[in-house]
């Protein structure tokens, strides 16, 4: 879902920037006071994982692949705000070093795949942790539900964008890109879920559960 | 943490190097609505992406395209995992 440049007009590419920019300073100044020593390997881990699980395009309906987000992912890991922080250091690599997706566009596309995703799903998240306490078949649910709605989300945003560019008419591009990122949203949720549940196998205290009491297989 | 840290590097690199180049080669969905209604060539790389080291997720200069995939994922895992740690090194750092 990366717009290269050309597809906004600097207009649209700046308004998207400020919330892009706002999102991603805000989760600098929380990984500032909230990381602990051992989430900094975490977080690093996390954007190395979203990079690479971005690089399996996986095919949908139609001659049409979709791939991984990871705004849901790094959201249940981290939190909404670092995962923000997270999806604009994977975007910001894939951008300067493998020209994917654009430089000015770069602020829509941190907003599009990062910030409202990770907002969407770590709130869902922290809405079902309030609700339902700590029961991981919760927590997979709500990252199941987040990561789905995270890429609708941001299909609805680049829709929007492109809309207010001029570049295609909003009546076009909204059905079409809801329609093709429902399929990829499916994707994103499985992955979303294999990966929350292998981290709350291998370690839930990451994710606020407690530590299992006896470990059976020795570490 | 170490552990942790290691397996789920470990993956990601597996993924991006040995995966990656049997992925779908397939236009992804936001291509494939721009080719539908017409606006994909309106894309156009930046001046500064003229210089970017691994254009198009391929290592310039390795003929087999499977490899030159798999090496861009290596690559780009490693320089993914390197900037995540040393955004959150600095800012610990400074707060």
């Amino acid at each position: 879902m990366h717009i290269p440049d050309g597809f906004l007009t600097p207009e649209v590419a700046a308004a998207c920037a400020v919330p892009a920019v706002a999102a991603v300073a805000y989760g600098l100044h929380r990984a500032g006071t909230d990381l602990d020593e051992r989430r900094v390997p975490l977080l690093g881990v996390t954007a190395a994982f979203v990079f690479a699980a971005q690089m399996l395009n996986f095919p949908v309906a139609g001659g049409t692949s979709g791939h991984f987000l990871g705004a849901a992912l790094a959201a249940a890991l981290l939190g909404p705000w670092l995962a923000c922080l997270v999806i604009a250091v994977v975007l910001g690599v894939q951008a300067f070093m493998f020209a994917d997706g654009g430089i000015t566009a770069l602020g829509a596309n941190v907003l599009n795949m990062g910030v409202l995703g990770g907002l969407l799903a770590g709130g869902l998240i922290a809405a079902a942790r309030a609700l339902a306490g700590r029961n991981p078949r919760v927590l997979l649910g709500a990252a199941a539900a987040g990561a789905w709605l995270a890429v609708m989300a941001g299909a609805a945003a680049t829709s929007l964008e492109l809309a207010l560019a001029g570049t295609v008419p909003l009546a076009t591009v909204l059905p079409a890109m809801l329609a093709v990122h429902a399929a990829i949203g499916i994707g994103e949720a499985v992955i979303t879920v294999s990966a929350v549940a292998a981290v709350l196998a291998a370690r839930p205290d990451l994710l606020g559960l407690p530590a299992r009491t006896f470990d059976p297989v020795p570490a | 943490m170490l552990r942790f840290t290691l397996v789920a590097l470990v993956l990601a690199v597996a993924l991006a190097t040995v995966v990656s180049p049997f992925a779908s080669p397939s236009p992804d969905g936001l291509e494939r609505v721009a080719a539908d209604s017409a606006f994909l060539d309106r894309g156009r790389a930046h001046p500064i992406q003229e210089d970017a080291p691994v254009p198009d997720y391929a290592v310039p200069g390795v003929t087999d395209a499977r490899v030159a995939t798999g090496l861009a994922g290596l690559a780009g895992t490693v320089a993914v995992f390197a900037a995540g740690l040393a955004v959150a090194a600095v800012v610990r750092r400074r707060t």
